[in-house]
């Protein structure tokens, strides 16, 4: 039977079939190729195994890293906070008592969790990816089934190496076309967001198809995966090609020798079939895609950056109406308001959405010789030790101090605010992460959701702005700074 | 995990869509290592304000929820679960929960019950004309009824059974035991292992 990529791995995993047919199916237990640990999701179940003697069971398919919870600054201190101190070394404690690899702060290959697995080649197609982190999706983009769990499931991964799934419904999200210059990838799926809404993945795993998706690089398709589960979906998937080939190739845990010819032949077979049939297709043209962002305080709600803050008025639906209603309270606009005439006093590059090397370049080729807008306070927070390192290796550290950026160190930082790095009440902010809710960077915090470009052309502007929207650089800055 | 088969309480109207996790739960209460001691993280921004619901007798004392759709969107944090739990909550009545909430949910005993949304309306109304109003929510017949209400709900049917019996999941799939030691023996060698270490060479 004609199979979609996502069926393909699922039946790859099926350690038990559930009994049953249709509604009364039990679930399969599939089996878990990678469990990612981080120090938010996992105290508790740690402690679960404990109290019931039992073992982790595969430690040799465990990884750990320090991420939501770090400091981005003075990194070779005590952690100031103390609750944020213990959390962190108790999953030291933790990962010592039970045998996990970890990354600590400080570890070249510290970093966030999903920006960590995949640079050491440790994600791969076909495998089943899990985490107790909603953003576990961004691992699709390697032809992986990759999902966000929680800490009951943690410990569940860590007992037994498997989870009890129902089965999915599937959905192609078929992109055909060419980005236009200034486009990215973040526009891409916030544009899907918007129009299949916040609810419209859920039960479904989307698969990214067609050859505006094909033409983007892994990190960009990363950062599509990555807000699969904003759309609600548990899972977002690509198909894996020559590029995801050439991405793995020559990583730490990349197959090697005879293995890589074996695993390229299975990799090579985990593509949907012609004659498969999706649950539900979507259709999105990027021919004609222009920057996206989000005006209200949920990732569906946004509009192309040309256009103005919709009114309450302009929804149908009556929950949508309230909903759009109070957005635009707590963001504090005015409907009818153009979206670039809207200032903002933050502009936050990272998050395991866009802090790659690919989103930190796209960034840097922008504010190179250019001025940052004095008012505006922008945090670079790379994804992880190593792409900082490599940052640094390119210059690009000083582009963006130059800039009057400020540099940090790696970690989840104002994604989702759990450490320092947060914004105040009412400050407004043009962030490359993926979740605008009330208070999510910060009590009071307004987030305007952008691509890494999006980001960088408002530092310079001060209002949220496109590429397209700056005077030419200076002539010098078209010189890049190799000599750093 | 204690067995559900039918709770009464106080039902509370939350007459908003897309209830996300950070609302329920923002961020800094996650730095906890405990399972328990969160109800004061729950809506922590909105019980602030003095007209939020829970801020209004005799809403404060509810144990039923009823929300608007896309409820527990966002994160994959079971604190969510676990604040709704401490706080008092038994129940959740949503037409469409997100699907990490409401697994985390079945996971914790906490009653994650799909109504249409016509349903949610009309119980909305009832709650806001009578507050106090009690909402008994039946998982053995599958039915919410509140006042002259008698609305049915949808779960499913592998979740309902483990919160009927109060079935911890890791014990379920441990008597499964050897097909997992037979899956693992036919796992390619290609596929990659933590341990031991590999690390970049280059820097």
């Amino acid at each position: 039977m004609a199979k979609t990529l996502a069926e393909k791995v699922w039946d790859a995993h099926v350690v038990r079939k559930g009994d049953g047919d249709g509604a009364n199916a039990q679930p399969d237990l599939l089996f878990i190729d990678l469990h990612l640990v981080h120090e938010v999701t996992s105290p508790q179940a740690f402690e679960g195994l404990r109290l019931a003697g039992r073992k982790l069971r595969r430690p040799d398919l465990t990884i750990a890293t320090e991420d939501h919870n770090t400091p981005t600054l003075d990194i070779d201190k005590p952690i100031a906070d103390l609750t944020s101190r213990t959390q962190i070394q108790t999953l030291r404690n933790n990962c010592a008592e039970f045998g996990v690899r970890l990354h600590s702060l400080g570890d070249a290959e510290q970093g966030i969790v999903h920006v960590v697995g995949p640079q050491l080649g440790l994600t791969q197609p076909g495998m089943t990816v899990v985490c107790g982190d909603s953003h576990t999706s961004t691992h699709g983009a390697f032809g992986a089934l990759a999902m966000g769990i929680g800490t009951s499931e943690v410990e569940h991964v860590m007992a037994t190496q498997t989870l009890s799934l129902k089965p999915f419904k599937t959905m192609a999200i078929n992109v055909e076309g060419t980005l236009r210059p200034g486009v990215t990838a973040k526009d891409i799926i916030l544009a899907v967001i918007a129009k299949i809404g916040t609810g419209g993945g859920q039960g479904y795993v989307l698969e990214y198809r067609g050859s505006a998706i094909r033409s983007l690089s892994m990190d960009a398709r990363m950062t599509i995966c990555n807000m699969s589960i904003e759309a609600g979906a548990r899972a977002g998937m690509v198909a894996p090609d020559e590029t995801t080939y050439a991405f793995m190739e020559g990583r730490p845990h990349a197959p090697q020798g005879a293995d890589w010819d074996a695993a390229v032949e299975y990799w090579n077979t985990l593509r949907t079939d012609d004659d498969a049939v999706f649950d539900a297709q979507v259709d999105l043209d990027a021919d004609t895609l222009e920057p996206f962002v989000t005006w209200g305080t949920n990732p569906g709600q946004g509009v192309s950056l040309s256009e103005s803050v919709p009114s309450p008025e302009d929804f149908g639906d009556e929950n949508a109406k309230a909903a759009a209603e109070r957005a635009l309270q707590y963001m504090g606009l005015e409907a009818g308001t153009p979206m670039k005439d809207i200032r903002v006093d933050t502009v936050f590059l990272g998050s395991c959405t866009n802090s790659r090397m690919e989103d930190l370049r796209a960034a840097a080729d922008i504010i190179r010789g250019r001025q940052k807008d004095p008012n505006v306070r922008m945090l670079v927070v790379p994804g992880s030790a190593r792409v900082r390192l490599e940052a640094e290796a390119e210059g690009l550290d000083r582009v963006f101090k130059d800039f009057g950026a400020e540099w940090r160190f790696a970690g989840c930082s104002m994604c989702l605010g759990m450490n320092p790095d947060q914004l105040e009440v009412g400050e407004r902010c043009a962030s490359t992460s993926n979740r605008n809710f009330e208070g999510r960077q910060g009590k009071g915090g307004r987030t305007h959701l952008v691509s890494p470009v999006v980001a960088a052309a408002t530092a310079i502007r001060g209002t949220l702005s496109s590429p397209s929207d700056l005077d030419p650089a200076p002539e010098s800055a078209a010189i890049r700074t190799d000599a750093a | 995990m204690e067995k559900f088969t039918t709770h009464t309480g106080i039902g509370v109207p939350l007459r908003q869509s897309n209830v996300d996790t950070d609302q329920i739960i923002p961020a800094v209460y996650l730095k906890r290592i405990t399972r328990t001691g969160f109800e004061d993280a729950l809506f922590s921004a909105w019980r602030k304000d003095p007209s939020f619901i829970l801020n209004k007798e005799p809403f404060s004392a509810g144990s039923v929820l009823v929300a608007g759709p896309d409820f527990g969107t966002g994160s994959s944090r079971e604190h969510a679960v676990w604040a709704l739990k401490d706080y008092g909550f038994k129940a959740v009545l949503s037409s469409r929960f997100a699907d990490i909430f409401r697994g985390n949910s079945g996971k914790q005993g906490l009653l994650a019950a799909e109504l249409s949304q016509d349903d949610i309306e009309l119980i909305w109304k009832e709650l806001e004309n009578a507050p106090g109003t009690e909402v008994t929510v039946d998982l053995v017949s599958k039915t919410v009824v509140c006042g002259n209400i008698v609305a049915p709900f949808e779960i499913d049917d592998y979740t309902r059974w483990r919160l009927l019996e109060g079935l911890d999941d890791i014990g379920l799939t441990l008597q499964h035991e050897a097909d997992i030691t037979a899956y693992e023996a036919t796992r390619p060698s290609f596929k990659p292992k933590t341990l031991p270490a590999r690390l970049s060479s280059a820097g």
